[in-house]
Parts: C-alpha cells; sequence; structure tokens
C-alpha cells in the first residue's frame, strides 16, 4: 500500500503546473472562474496552445499524436487543469471520434479526418440522443436509408452539445428497422454544410446555450461515410462510451469547488462572524470534503487498476454517481451560502459597482442549477446503477 | 501508487481469517459474545499466539508491525469474523506503553504483545464519553479515584490503564491492578465484555504525568481499528446481502430482480467502498502530522456507512435478519454500536471542523 505519487509523476504535476501558468489565457481561466460563456475562439485558443505541446489528444496512443500518458498522468492533468481554471476540453472530436476512428475507421477515413481533429479545422458534435430516445438509446428511429452511394437521413436528434459552433456530427442512426434494437444501427459522419440539416438552439434551465436539437431532412451522405460496418453501429457506440468513463469523477472539479466555497466561507460575514466559524454551515461543508477525500482515494484505486488491466472496469460507474452528487452537493452549498446575494441574473447590471460578491461567486446559482445536468448525462446515474447491478453485483 | 497489499500482511491476514473460521465460527461466536465472560480467555490466548497482537508493534518494541495497515489487517479481520476478543483496548495499551518509554515498562510491553498480559484503557466517563478534556476522575500520591463508564474488556483485565486528572490539572495516566478495581461487570447489546470501573483510592502507579498526547495518539489508532473492523464487517454483511437477493425468491423471481432494491444494493455498495477507501487514506497518513484529522474524517464516514450498511441490510433482507439466529442482526448490532465507541459521528465531524486541513493553514 503506497497512496503517494511517483517522483516521475511529481515531476509531471509540476509540469502541467508551469505549462498552465505560461500557456492558459489569463482572459479565458478568468471566465471559467467567474462562470462565463466561453466563445468558439475561447475553445479553440486554448485546445491550439495544448495541441502545440502534443498534450490535446490525450486519449490518443503516442505513434497517432496522443501524449502516450498513464491514466494516471491524464488523472494528474485533469486534477491541475480544473485547479487553474482551464476550459473543460470539447471532447466529442478528439476524445470520441478520435479514438473510434483510430479503432473502426478506414485508412481513407484516418487520414482525412484524424489530421483535422487535431488541427481543429472541424469541430464536431454528437448525434446520439432523439426526443424519444434517451435513456432507451437503442430505439432511436433516425432513419438512414441506402440509395446507391450514398445514405439519405431522416429524422432529428437533440440534447447536441455546442452544435451550434459545429460543422460536422458524427450520428446513431437506423438503417435496418426490421432487426432488434441494437442490431440495426449504424454510425455515420455527416458534414453539417449538407442541405437538409437545421440546427436549433436549446435554452437551459439557466439561461445558456449549450445544447441544440438536429434536424434532418433528406441529408444525403456518402456512403463512404459509414464507420464500422453497417448495421454494426452499435459496437462502435458503446466502445466510445468506455472512452468517456475515464475521468468521470471529475475530482478536479470538486477540488475547486470546494477550494471556492472554503474561500466563499472564509468571506461571508453573517452577523459579524465568519461563515465558515457558524457550526452548521461548516459541518455541512465538512462531510463533504470526507466524502470528497475518500472518494479520491477510491478512485486512485480505481485509476491503479485501469493501469493495471489496460482499460477502466465497470466500476468506474461508481465514480460517476458518486463525482457527480459531490460537485452538487458543493455548488449546492455555495449557492445556500451566498443567500439572496445568489439571486440576480447574472448580467452585467450586477457587476462593477453594483457587484454584490466577488466575481469567482455570481455565477452561484446558474452553476448550481447547469450542473442539475451531471447526473443526467453520460448515462444517467440512474443507468450507472443499472450497470454497476449487473455486471459488477451479478444481480 | 500501490495499492496490493504487502505479502506478509496478506499471509497474516489469511492465518487469521482462516482461524477464525476454524475456530471461531460463528455459533460459537454467538455464544461467547453473549454469556460471561463475553470472551473465550483460552481463545484470546491462541489469538496472540497466531502473532495478532505482535502486529501491533514495530520490530523496535518488540513486535513486527506496527504500522497503519497492519493494524487495519488485524481488525478487518475481527470486524469480518465479528470477533469478541478485546483486541482494541490492547492496542490502545500497547501505544500508551510505548508511549511511555520502553525503559520502563520494556516488560510490561512484552507481556501486552504476546497477551499474557490483558488491558483496558479506561477514558470515558457518563458525563465524559469521548472528550479527554472532560475526564474528571482524580490521581493524587499513588491512588486514583473516579467511575469510568462503559470499558470494554475490563472484566477480566489484567491491569487497567486510567485517564485521570493530576493535582496540577493535566492529564495524567495511571495504572491499576485489575484486581484492586472494584468492576460492575456486563456484556454488550452487539457482545463482547465491558463493565463500570469505580476507583476509590486504588492503588496506582503512574505511567505518564503528562498523558495528554499519547492519549489522543492511542484514540486516534483506536479509530483506526474501528474503521478496519467497521469495514470486515460491512464486507461481509454486503455478501451475505448480495447472496440472498440472488437466492431468495418472491413474485416468482429473485428479488434481487426488481430495481428497487438492485438500485439500493449500489447504493450501498458504494459507501462501503467509500469506506474502505477512506480507511486506507487514514491507515495511510498514521504517524504523520495529519494522522488526527484523518483518522475523524475516516471514524466519521465509517459511522454514517456503517449505519446505512447495518439498516439497509436489516431492511432488504426482511424479516429473516430480524432474527437473532441470522448473522445479519448481530453485525448490525455490531456497526451500529462501533459509532459509540471512542467518538461518534459527530464528535468526530466536529474535530475535522476544528483541525485544519491541508490548504486550510493559511485561513
Amino acid at each position: 500500500m503506497d497512496l503517494s505519487f511517483t517522483p516521475e509523476e511529481e515531476a509531471f504535476r509540476a509540469e502541467v503546473r508551469s505549462f498552465l501558468a505560461e500557456k492558459l489565457p489569463a482572459d479565458i481561466a478568468e471566465k471559467v472562474k467567474t462562470g462565463k460563456e466561453l466563445t468558439k475562439a475561447d475553445h479553440e485558443r486554448w485546445q491550439a496552445a495544448l495541441e502545440e505541446r502534443h498534450w490535446y489528444a490525450t486519449t490518443w496512443p503516442k505513434e497517432a499524436g496522443g501524449p502516450g500518458w498513464t491514466p494516471v498522468e491524464r488523472h494528474i492533468f485533469d486534477e491541475e487543469a480544473a485547479m487553474a481554471h482551464a476550459p473543460r476540453i470539447v471532447s466529442f472530436g478528439v476524445h470520441m471520434l478520435g479514438p473510434v476512428l483510430l479503432k473502426f475507421g478506414t485508412e481513407a477515413q484516418k487520414a482525412h479526418y484524424l489530421p483535422k481533429i487535431l488541427s481543429q479545422e472541424h469541430w464536431w458534435c454528437q448525434g446520439y440522443s432523439e426526443p424519444g430516445a434517451g435513456s432507451d438509446l437503442a430505439s432511436l428511429k433516425t432513419r438512414a436509408v441506402k440509395d446507391g452511394d450514398t445514405y439519405v437521413i431522416n429524422g432529428q436528434k437533440t440534447w447536441t452539445t455546442l452544435g451550434q459552433h459545429a460543422d460536422h456530427i458524427f450520428c446513431l442512426v437506423r438503417t435496418d428497422p426490421a432487426a432488434k434494437p441494437q442490431a440495426g444501427i449504424s454510425f455515420l459522419l455527416v458534414d453539417m454544410a449538407t442541405p437538409g440539416i437545421e440546427v436549433r438552439p436549446i435554452k437551459l434551465i439557466e439561461g445558456g446555450h449549450e445544447v441544440n436539437e438536429v434536424f434532418f431532412t433528406d441529408v444525403r451522405v456518402p456512403a463512404d461515410n459509414l464507420v464500422g460496418e453497417e448495421n454494426r453501429g452499435w459496437t462502435v457506440a458503446k466502445y466510445l462510451l468506455t472512452h468517456e468513463r475515464t475521468g468521470i469523477a471529475g475530482v478536479g472539479f470538486s477540488n475547486e469547488a470546494l477550494a471556492r466555497l472554503k474561500r466563499l466561507a472564509r468571506e461571508t460575514k453573517r452577523g459579524g462572524k465568519r461563515l465558515i466559524d457558524n457550526p452548521l454551515f461548516a459541518a455541512r461543508m465538512a462531510e463533504i470534503e470526507i466524502d470528497l477525500e475518500a472518494m479520491k482515494v477510491t478512485n486512485l484505486r480505481l485509476l491503479y487498476e485501469a493501469q493495471k488491466n489496460g482499460a477502466p472496469g465497470p466500476e468506474t460507474s461508481m465514480m460517476k454517481i458518486k463525482g457527480t452528487v459531490i460537485r452538487q452537493a458543493l455548488n449546492d452549498l455555495a449557492r445556500r451560502a451566498l443567500g439572496p446575494a445568489a439571486a440576480p441574473f447574472p448580467s452585467e447590471d450586477i457587476e462593477g459597482n453594483a457587484a454584490l460578491v466577488a466575481p469567482e461567486h455570481a455565477g452561484a446559482a446558474a452553476a448550481y442549477f447547469n450542473n442539475r445536468k451531471i447526473s443526467i448525462y453520460g448515462g444517467s446515474n440512474e443507468i450507472q446503477r443499472n450497470i454497476l447491478a449487473k455486471q459488477v453485483l451479478g444481480l | 501508487m500501490d495499492f496490493e497489499i504487502a505479502d506478509d500482511r496478506r499471509m497474516l491476514a489469511d492465518t487469521l481469517s482462516r482461524w477464525l473460521a476454524e475456530e471461531y465460527p460463528f455459533a460459537l461466536r454467538t455464544a461467547a459474545a453473549y454469556e460471561a465472560p463475553f470472551h473465550r480467555p483460552d481463545k484470546w490466548a491462541d489469538l496472540a499466539e497466531l502473532g495478532a497482537l505482535m502486529a501491533l508493534a514495530p520490530e523496535s518494541r518488540g513486535g513486527f508491525g506496527g504500522t497503519g495497515f497492519d493494524v487495519t489487517t488485524v481488525f478487518e479481520e475481527i470486524g469480518r469474523a465479528l470477533c469478541p476478543e478485546p483486541v482494541l483496548p490492547q492496542l490502545m495499551a500497547v501505544r500508551l506503553l510505548m508511549a511511555s518509554g520502553v525503559d520502563v515498562v520494556g516488560d510490561e510491553l512484552a507481556g501486552a504483545l504476546d497477551g499474557t498480559v490483558r488491558y483496558a484503557v479506561a477514558l470515558g466517563e457518563l458525563g465524559a464519553p469521548y472528550a479527554l478534556d472532560d475526564i474528571e476522575t482524580r490521581y493524587a500520591a499513588g491512588t486514583v479515584s473516579g467511575r469510568k463508564s462503559v470499558v470494554y474488556g475490563a472484566p477480566g483485565a489484567d491491569r487497567i490503564l486510567v485517564a485521570a486528572r493530576g493535582d496540577d490539572g493535566r492529564l495524567a495516566l495511571a495504572e491499576v491492578d485489575g484486581a484492586a478495581a472494584e468492576i460492575a461487570a456486563y456484556g454488550m447489546i452487539d457482545g463482547g465484555p465491558a463493565g463500570e470501573v469505580f476507583l476509590d483510592a486504588a492503588p496506582a502507579r503512574l505511567v505518564l504525568a503528562d498523558a495528554a498526547g499519547a492519549l489522543q495518539d492511542a484514540l486516534d489508532w483506536g479509530a483506526l481499528a474501528l474503521c478496519a473492523e467497521a469495514v470486515g464487517a460491512m464486507d461481509h454483511a454486503f455478501k451475505v446481502l448480495i447472496d440472498y437477493l440472488k437466492s431468495r425468491n418472491q413474485f416468482g423471481r429473485a428479488i434481487g430482480d426488481f430495481q428497487a432494491l438492485q438500485h439500493r444494493a449500489v447504493d450501498l455498495s458504494i459507501e462501503i467502498e467509500q469506506a474502505r477507501s477512506i480507511t486506507i487514506l487514514a491507515a495511510s497518513r498514521m504517524g504523520t502530522p495529519a494522522q488526527s484529522r484523518t483518522s475523524s474524517m475516516a471514524k466519521n464516514l465509517i459511522g454514517r456507512a456503517a449505519k446505512m450498511t447495518a439498516e439497509e441490510t436489516i431492511q432488504m433482507h426482511g424479516g429473516i435478519a430480524m432474527t437473532w439466529e441470522y448473522p445479519i442482526s448481530h453485525y448490525a448490532k455490531r456497526l451500529i454500536m462501533l459509532d459509540a465507541q471512542l467518538g461518534d459521528t459527530d464528535f468526530h465531524l466536529e474535530r475535522v471542523m476544528r483541525l485544519a486541513g491541508p490548504g486550510d493553514l493559511a485561513a
């Protein structure tokens, strides 16, 4: 038993820190810290800085352009990046489609798409969920009908994150309606400039524009854009989901949220006393801190297993549940710590002289509402419980 | 980073687990734990012979362990088998004797480690169940006076280490001969021996004049041991639960097919893994400046997880787990009652709040 990182891992952490200090643009970090919406250019600027160091495609093998990090090194990077208020990597191209193409893509697909993912010439989004196919993804209805050397797509995708910035979308489509649900699905790459595609924004609970609906009307896509075999798209989709699992605990985000909450509790006065000295509040905060400390060790135990076995196991679903519950609890405490100061809708009206709290806390209520999503997306926590019950407990 | 259990500890765990299964099977355990003297003195000697006590001290003090992970190895097996032998007070006595200096008590430490001298550690009082600051028992001129309450392992102990306030107001540690103390012995609701210790100018030998630091250290190690004991007990209770969910049929199918129970079992499994993790963390920090805060973090989380395990394993089993005959009832009692030993969830939460964390020092 040894919970410490190796000297090499500690040296790597120092390297990541100095990289972040030097290369993470201050204006972007400030936006992340204060909960402001990032522009497409903000994302691209940060991701280009990472790619310049070959630290962008962290899920790719070294020979394909990845940094060749171990699971522990990826974890260290995620922790440090979150603490420094780096934007989340927009994962659809680099972390989802990239590994899928490396595994299932044709040589032509790899040659065409992979360099454009790295250079960010292409911005990908994900066409999985549909209005009638959420947790039950295999019931998706968007149809693709083969017509000569093209597929013709009709249907609708939804919850398409940052689809407003995207020029390409990878889609799960039904190519055989007669087969069993999972057996009739294919994985298609679609250029969003193709006629017949319409993107409509969905405004979220806190007022932000993060997700979209994407409508397909007689959209013609070259048959060469099929990834893997026709009707075998479910295999591709499942492979992609195993990649979605890594880093799912969000340890870095919780560390950052706890540090921020402690700052807030020290700065906030109630009746002349600091909120951090209020035993009720301090007890709530300490309990979450204890849960987070335990989760960090659970996460390290799973990373250790992943490093030993080459891939994360289904136990990772535990981290999705515990990690999201802890983050949501931290968001909840921050919102409650602010009291009525959390109530104003974030806008320029309450900046400067009119500010009620330090800018880093101004988005606390919005963050609380927005992060209700994290126990829903990426396989809801109930779906994760189904996975654990079957694959880990054997029920 | 390495989460493998070292070979010698794995061997110790295997030895203990085999011995407990063969020599302390559940029927014997239940008979021993609830009838005077509420444990088996002959089994105590065997347990010591297997090295369960030697593992509690480092080689430099005559043992062969002494790290946090040695202690958790022993107590996890004790918890798994629900063994009522009073190993916890022996661990705390070993820590206290070590703090008192080997020159003074070299032989005593040897006796503690080979089990020939059995110790009780008398800290809590009726008005001071957890906090050392509130102790009222007095030490003066070679005698101690006061009442110590719910002292685990007190009946039949050869020696009792007593925390008492000296004339100077400092907390001292005094040793009383077991035969010289008046003890009202009783068994615990979850099994095992304890008693009220009445000391009326009982002859005592001063072990430490200023014992506050040593007592806190012993409490930290005791808390770690209880955490490991709980992890062992939770682990076993959860296995029993999963087997039951797979084999018990209602409505024509295994009850484990029902999602309501599946999700509850999953939530419980996550908390048990969290409990295991925080115990590993606490074990790794024994002997470091973070020892007190981390052992309190662990005791707090364990208290919550153990309560959840006790209540959920009973509820998901249904009526069978309410019976004396079915093991879960006894695991549940132990898991609930160990919260009341050496500081409960609230006591330790308050302590976590009071002791600064890493990052809080600049506050």
